[in-house]
């Protein structure tokens, strides 16, 4: 039996001791030198006490600052009736946990309906946007290119100046796409910003390689699909972050472009009915107990505003670890 | 998928590799008789494919971005959404005398450069703060935590903001509870008009302030560690490092960032504005944009509101290129390059 288990039962019982003997070797007297950060470089002095407790409540602070609204606002939304009118208001320690509101609202009505129509913008603006800004910043690439310097001037002049709210609002309008969908795509649907973002990056891309497939007689919708593209992940998905934050945060657009309330996007919803407090028809948001005065559809305007967060939460990570050097121009324009 | 080109077309293409030199492979310098200047046609034809990329981003600013530009001619038109574009009245440079002698522009004026100069001066600085701070956190994964943390409001939208503000600090939000169980009432910050510009503040703070630092920690960590290092032999302590490497490594970023905000002083927080304007009133809330929205879209006098808007345009692009064009004088890079 001994025998047979042999290697393993060798490995794991020898292990603890061997590394303790080597942690041991390399720091001969842990006692006589204070711990010391392998992070923090040899020269730099060392922090005091006051000054390392002030940091730390500071960046507490900070980060509370951010994290306490969202998470009043999570627990609020899975919260009863009963806890909200005993808490007064917004909870901040859970008692009964319930999904009451989200069943609520996305069992039909006006913000089932709300949700889908920001995804589904979302979804096709943020294709058609990435998609036409990419074609654009590669056809714009290439420094010898017939005709890229007027093109480019022809972005550019965009960031600089604005046709202004009233001409763009006559054009939807005279186009006859108010009260559509289009009204809250196209006319935004390309950041300059954006396509010189992806143009720096495929600039970037080492000539060598494009060209290796051009001779080996790849056209150039090949070299962007094959070869530019897989080696621009990251710099596609920050972008296509921008675009798609973009469209599932926008509500102005809608409120100038969308007279009908069935078409509304979630964030006019949200205003409408949590912000300013207008009653949403069979859903008891906003609705007051006149007995106690408490708002009792407070979960259910609560978890109005969870919707709105989530896609953020939930794409967020994923796109999180791309914000590097290389695309720290985005900081400036956000 | 097997759609080859045809070989005289790759070497067009190729025309880098072939100036890399006289050394390069084949018969370069010599070889073949070719047009030093290729007719337009001849490159249109070679670079057709990237142009034919750039058509639907053309198609959709000229539609989207270029004809409302021509479409500001209602400035000088008496336009009424009945007659159209191309029959209203031309009425000369009367609906700009109109803007100029109208008070309630030069309300909006005043409180959107009030705004800009109140968030110079109390948001500008936080990003800036909030880096150095960062920065001197050492251990990366604690670092990165509060990175993402501090990013994200930045994606939230403002009517989420707004509404976060209202229930944690507004007339029925849990600040209010709590200060009203200790005494105070009558305290609500979301509809006081004289607490306004700080509620604004607080919120872009909140949003924007984390974001911001992402530039700055950019700058920073170009900064050679070799500067420090020598710094300390020299026996200069942590601030004194602060004061003569650090900041003047964020310099340009820092004026980069007051150009563009230069630019656009007359743009404060639209979307965040418009939803508050209901709450706190036009007294304190009507900026340039709200005004030119209520003007044109809710009152319906369309030329008056294309004259504030073409104005406040103007006016902004006069801001950044003049602003731009100082930063050169000081030697900085601005925001676009000399050409």
């Amino acid at each position: 039996m001994s025998t047979a288990l042999g290697p393993d039962g060798a490995a794991t019982a020898t292990h603890p001791p061997v590394d303790a003997a080597a942690a041991g070797s390399a720091r001969p007297d842990p006692r006589r030198r204070p711990r010391r950060s392998k992070h923090r470089p040899v020269w730099e002095e060392r922090p005091t006490a006051l000054g390392t407790g002030a940091k730390v409540i500071v960046l507490a602070l900070i980060v509370l600052a951010v994290v306490y609204p969202l998470y009043t606002v999570i627990i609020t939304s899975l919260s009863t009736t009963a806890a909200v009118t005993q808490a007064g208001g917004l909870v901040t320690v859970p008692t009964e946990v319930t999904t009451a509101a989200y069943r609520q609202i996305l069992a039909g009505g006006i913000v089932t309906r709300a949700t889908l129509v920001s995804i589904g913008i979302t979804a096709v603006g943020t294709l058609l946007s990435t998609t036409v800004s990419i074609l654009c910043a590669y056809g714009l690439s290439r420094p010898t290119s017939f005709g890229h310097r007027p093109i480019l001037f022809v972005l550019l002049i965009t960031m600089f100046f604005g046709a202004g709210m009233i001409p763009t609002y006559l054009l939807v309008s005279n186009l006859g796409l108010i009260d559509t969908y289009w009204s809250l795509i196209l006319p935004g649907a390309v950041s300059a910003f954006n396509v010189l973002l992806l143009r720096n990056f495929f600039m970037g891309i080492d000539p060598g390689i494009t060209d290796a497939a051009r001779i080996d007689g790849a056209g150039e919708w090949r070299v962007l699909g094959q070869i530019v593209l897989p080696m621009s992940k990251a710099v596609t998905a920050v972008v296509a972050l921008f675009y798609g934050v973009g469209y599932w945060n926008a509500f102005f657009n809608a409120m100038l472009y969308i007279n009908d309330n069935a078409k509304w996007p979630l964030q006019l919803v949200l205003r409408s009915y949590v912000l300013q407090g207008v009653t949403l028809p069979g859903s008891g948001v906003g609705q007051v107990d006149v007995a106690t005065g408490a708002v009792t559809g407070l979960p259910v305007k609560m978890a109005v505003m969870v919707l709105a967060i989530i896609p953020v939460l939930v794409v967020y990570p994923f796109v999180q670890r791309h914000f590097t050097k290389g695309v720290i121009f985005g900081a400036i324009k956000g | 998928m097997t759609t080859r080109t045809v070989p005289t077309d790759v070497t067009d293409h190729a025309e880098p590799v072939d100036r890399s030199g006289p050394g390069g492979a084949g018969p370069a310098p010599t070889g073949p008789p070719r047009p030093r200047r290729r007719s337009v046609w001849t490159r249109i034809k070679r670079d057709r494919s990237l142009l034919l990329m750039t058509v639907p981003v053309i198609v959709l600013l000229g539609v989207f971005a270029y004809v409302p530009m021509l479409g500001n001619v209602i400035a000088w038109q008496d336009y009424s959404p009945y007659v159209g574009i191309l029959d209203s009245p031309f009425v000369g440079w009367w609906n700009f005398e109109r803007v100029f002698t109208n008070p309630l522009f030069w309300d909006a004026v005043r409180n959107t450069l009030v705004i800009t100069a109140f968030q110079l001066v109390f948001f500008f600085p936080i990003p800036i703060a909030l880096a150095l701070l960062l920065n001197s956190v050492i251990t990366p994964a604690i670092r990165t935590t509060i990175q993402s943390v501090v990013y994200l409001p930045h994606f939230f939208s403002w009517v989420l903001v707004v509404t976060i503000f209202q229930q944690l600090l507004g007339g029925a939000g849990q600040l209010h509870r709590i200060l009203e169980g200790a005494g105070f009432s009558g305290f609500d910050i979301m509809t006081n008009p004289d607490t306004f510009l700080l509620l604004i503040t607080a919120q872009s703070v909140w949003k924007d302030a984390g974001w911001g630092i992402i530039i700055f920690l950019a700058a920073l960590s170009t900064v050679d560690p070799a500067l420090y290092e020598a710094s300390v032999m020299d026996g200069a302590n942590r601030w004194r490092r602060m004061w003569h490497i650090t900041l003047p490594a964020l310099r340009p970023v820092i004026i980069l960032l007051l150009i563009l905000r230069l630019g656009d002083a007359l743009t404060v927080g639209f979307e965040q504005l418009i939803l508050q304007r209901g709450a706190v009133g036009a007294g304190v809330a009507e900026v340039l944009d709200t005004f030119v929205y209520y003007q044109g879209v809710i009152n319906g006098d369309w030329s008056f509101a294309a004259a504030a808007g073409l104005v406040k345009g103007i006016v902004s692009l006069i801001l950044v290129l003049g602003a731009n064009k100082i930063a050169h004088v000081f030697g900085e890079a601005g925001v676009y390059k000399r050409a």
